[in-house]
């Protein structure tokens, strides 16, 4: 044993087979992407900032149930309803606290009527600490820019749920 | 007994018991709709099928009664076969509308269908819709959720006695509706929202409010009748969103009247007291408890060493806990004052030292169901006592005799016996009658009848209520109840319209009595004398001066003419900011540790169900720093129970208390002209209740009009409206005419704005043609 190690060492086996890993490489093609020039494809399923959909009408989905409130697991969302002037069940508030949020996704499963979606959208930002809640205004404006994706991606993904 | 066996393990079973019964006490528990334990047997919802050995077909477990040697499979694959069909038959029609339901995450069906209820739905045809009744403000109805149980119906017609549900049509036409079309009137209208299994009828107020699993129910002692109601408040984010019934058979049994229940929608109202207020020269401002408290001290303090303790006088709203009475009289009479009153809608104090401990009916509510003979005397049970009237009524069911002598013919959810309408300076002399009847003398048709079914009865009981409360005969009243009651060997049962004044009248917060009726060294002044003889210092106690006292326009003199007055208010109020010096929120019994003493005698301890809002402090905590700011000995305590403790103490230490025999009190002469009888609502009793939006529409709230007997509107011309006065103040009302009040009388609201300037409204009243 010690004698092939000896021998291993004399003529920088090692060093060479280090040597081959990093050559093949060198050859290979490129795995880093130029972020943000270039950027990696996303599944149907991406998970990132939530939004609120409505339906063709203008109508918003949201009816107020709190099933996607209850289930989170974060307590990110927090759900105040009263009945609105058309006698119908809608919310008052609706908030995601995005620095509780752990983008698990059960609200979106949870909801009955597609409301509460995760957008393919994860580049945001927030200057101030008060920004990292964010209300139902700005969910439907989420929804109503990304409504086109949001809604291709669920067609998608329709067989399977 | 029967024996039986349940799945196999025997059990004994009350002969004549339903099998549900029987398999629930064995730990069984069958899936059930229409059945409930306080309604009658309707067997329609056909979810409790059970096998019954020898039984060719699943048999219904709720209409079953056990015999002797039954075996019953309750989840046998025959009895499941037939739950899970008849689950299938009640969602055929039922919408997958859960999400949009408040029922949602507490409703029977909803629960039972993840047990029984199929994946898919072999229905292919279309849900049946059906339109929704209004049923007023109190209740939502969405009536396709309806699974036809019919308990809403039952319970109206069972319970709250008025017949006002109806289930019309058959089969598939069959629908929930009100009979003539309007909202529902009963007084016990709401719990039918409980009762529903669904959706059906749901609470409107608490409309989409919020999910009945994100509720923490807090439990509480309902302050608005005597009766001291149980209850669970649940709350969301330190809001009360709505009330339920909390099951005490000794005293609420499951049911809530619509007052306990909807009330808790003015706890939140917008004039709420949050910060202590003081009186500047530049008008109220703002101030911290550091500065008030101090001031209000100070305030006092003066008041005492310059003008002597009986100066200051203490006023509190019968709606207190026990343990802000108990302070309050401490914190007086360790100044020196013996003037400490609650009876602000009490029109009479003569023969106040033969009362006895404390008013109430001095049985449990459930002993008035083994009743056997009631008189009511100016006392509108139904309206003023809810469920002690439904106690009422159970008795009349089972044959018992209800009577009333009243100024007006309320209608009531049971017939009654024998009835007299008379003006309320004739009630007295009307009681008279029926004693006389009884000690064998001459006497009307009415009075006899009276007089012959109390003397039948083996433990009658006269019911002396707020009606005779509020008017100025109240000593004659009582004085003759005792003479009746006497001769038939009955009890006399004096219900005032507080929700706590049995704590008031055993904490000594009463001018001529210390703590459980103790000797009070000085008898101090009661209401009336306050107000012939005003006082220099007021401390007033969670009061809204202009609709608490029977006799606003005198309580306005009494805080104009003192030199300074503390309130601890929960609500502000205009007389209040026009006279009071000091004014410190105050938290509601909702918002507080305290105590309610009920009709029976019954203590029941209460903890705060959510924080008051703002600054607002529980009133024993004020209470308390004021006595150490004013260097009192004995105000050291640290929680409301240590209060509590010290109440019990005094009164287990008094022991048996025996009041002075009742004198004779004159009857009384009837007035010359017309006469006044005050109309109190039942959703005008306190501050809470009538700044709750729900009661406030329902179809009991004060109404601004009088009433008055056709003849007597004869007499003034049949006006559309009158002019009411009692000389210094008037006020313009709309007149109805309405034959069921006594001739000679009128029936003028209390407690709202319109008379709020007015006198007491008792005794004799001008009334003229207004333009």
């Amino acid at each position: 044993m010690k004698l092939a190690k000896a021998l291993k060492s004399l003529f920088l086996i090692e060093l060479l087979r280090g040597m081959r890993l990093t050559g093949k490489r060198l050859f290979s093609p490129k795995v880093t992407v130029q972020y943000p020039d270039e950027k990696t494809p996303q599944s149907h399923r991406f998970r990132g900032l939530h939004a609120q959909r409505r339906y063709a009408n203008g109508e918003e989905r949201c009816i107020a149930c709190k099933l996607c409130e209850v289930v989170c697991p974060a307590l990110a969302i927090t759900i105040e309803a009263e009945p609105r002037e058309d006698g119908s069940r809608r919310t008052t508030r609706y908030e995601i606290d995005l620095f509780k949020c752990i983008y698990c996704g059960f609200c979106e499963e949870s909801c009955p009527v597609d409301s509460i979606v995760e957008t393919r959208h994860f580049e945001f930002c927030m200057e101030n600490n008060s920004e990292r809640v964010i209300d139902k205004q700005r969910l439907l404006e989420m929804g109503d820019r990304f409504e086109a994706q949001i809604a291709a991606d669920r067609a998608l993904d329709r067989p399977y749920r | 007994m029967a024996t039986i066996e349940i799945n196999g393990k025997v059990v004994e079973a009350r002969d004549g018991a339903m099998l549900i019964e029987a398999a629930a006490e064995a730990g069984f528990a069958i899936p059930h709709f229409c059945y409930h334990r306080k309604l009658t047997i309707a067997a329609s919802c056909r979810m409790c099928l059970v096998e019954v050995e020898k039984a060719p077909k699943p048999l219904p477990a709720c209409a079953t009664p056990v015999s002797d040697g039954m075996k019953v499979q309750t989840r046998s694959p025959k009895a499941l076969a037939a739950q899970k069909a008849v689950m299938e038959f009640l969602l055929i029609n039922h919408p997958l509308d859960c999400p949009i339901c408040d029922q949602g995450g507490e409703c029977d069906l909803q629960e039972l269908a993840v047990g029984y209820g199929g994946d898919v739905t072999r229905f292919a045809e279309g849900k049946r819709v059906v339109g929704d009744p209004d049923l007023g403000p109190l209740i939502a109805t969405e009536m396709t959720r309806c699974i036809h149980c019919t308990r809403c119906v039952r319970f109206i017609a069972e319970i709250a006695g008025t017949r006002e549900l109806g289930a019309p049509g058959r089969g598939e036409h069959m629908h929930i509706t009100s009979w003539l079309g309007g909202q529902v009137g009963s007084e016990l209208s709401g719990n039918v929202i409980d009762l529903c299994p669904v959706g059906a009828l749901t609470s409107k107020p608490f409309r989409f409010r919020a999910r009945a699993w994100e509720l923490n129910a807090r439990p509480a002692v309902a302050m608005h009748d005597g009766l001291g109601a149980n209850l669970w408040f649940d709350t969301l984010r330190g809001q009360v969103l709505r009330a339920r019934p909390r099951d005490n058979e000794a005293v609420n049994e499951c049911w809530l009247s619509d007052r306990d229940r909807f009330a808790c929608a003015g706890l939140h109202s917008d004039d709420r007291l949050r910060q202590p207020l003081l009186r500047d020269r530049n008008g109220w401002r703002e101030a911290g408890w550091d500065e008030a408290l101090p001031r209000a001290a100070q305030l006092l303090r003066n008041i005492v060493d310059n003008r002597g303790g009986e100066q200051l006088a203490a006023l509190a709203a019968p709606s207190q806990s026990a343990e802000e009475y108990y302070l309050l009289q401490k914190l007086l009479r360790a100044l020196g004052s013996p003037h400490i009153e609650h009876r602000l809608r009490q029109g009479c104090f003569t023969a106040q030292e033969a009362m006895p401990l404390m008013p109430g009916l001095g049985m449990a509510p459930e002993a008035l169901q083994a009743g056997d003979a009631f008189l009511m005397v100016g006392c509108h049970l139904r309206k003023e006592q809810p469920l002690l009237n439904h106690r009422v009524r159970q008795a009349v069911l089972n044959g018992a005799a209800a009577m009333a002598i009243n100024p007006v013919v309320w209608p009531s959810n049971y017939p009654l016996a024998a009835e007299q309408t008379v003006a309320p300076s004739r009630l007295a002399g009307a009681l008279a009658e029926v004693a006389q009847a009884l000690a064998g003398g001459e006497a009307g048709g009415e009075a006899a009848a009276m007089a012959e079914r109390l003397r039948d009865a083996e433990q009658p009981l006269i019911l002396v209520g707020a009606v005779a409360q509020m008017g100025e005969y109240l000593g004659a009243i009582l004085a003759q109840a005792m003479q009746v009651a006497e001769a038939c060997g009955g009890r006399v049962a004096f219900l005032p319209e507080g929700g706590n004044s049995a704590a008031a009248w055993l904490a000594g917060a009463v001018p001529h009595r210390g703590v459980a009726g103790s000797h009070a060294p000085t008898v101090g002044k009661h209401l009336r004398q306050l107000y012939a003889e005003p006082v220099a210092g007021l401390l007033l106690l969670g009061i809204e001066p202009e609709r608490d006292s029977l006799d606003p326009a005198a309580m306005a003199r009494l805080l104009e003419a003192a030199e300074g007055v503390v309130a601890l208010a929960a609500y502000d109020s205009p007389l209040l900011r026009e006279h009071a010096d000091v004014i410190l929120p105050l938290a509601t019994w909702a918002e507080s540790a305290g105590t309610q003493i009920n009709h029976a005698g019954l203590w029941q301890s209460y903890r705060g169900a959510v924080a008051a809002p703002g600054e607002a402090r529980p009133g024993w905590k004020v209470l308390r720093v004021l006595g150490n700011l004013l260097d009192l000995d004995g105000f050291d305590f640290n929680a409301a129970d240590e209060v509590l403790a010290e109440l019990r103490a005094a009164v287990d230490r008094q022991g048996a208390f025996a009041p002075t025999p009742w004198p004779a009190v004159a009857l009384p002469d009837a007035p010359a002209s017309v006469e006044a009888v005050a109309a109190l609502s039942p959703y005008s009793v306190d501050a809470m209740v009538r700044r709750s939006p729900p009661l406030q529409a329902a179809s009991d709230a004060p109404q601004p009009c009088c009433r008055v007997h056709p003849a007597l509107a004869e007499r003034l011309g049949r006006p559309q409206r009158v002019r009411v006065g009692d000389g210094a103040a008037s006020a313009v009302l709309a007149l109805e005419i309405d034959e069921r009040v006594a001739d000679g009388c009128i029936v003028v609201p209390t407690a709202i704005a319109e008379t709020a300037l007015l006198g007491a409204l008792t005794g004799a009243i001008s009334v003229e043609q207004a333009a």
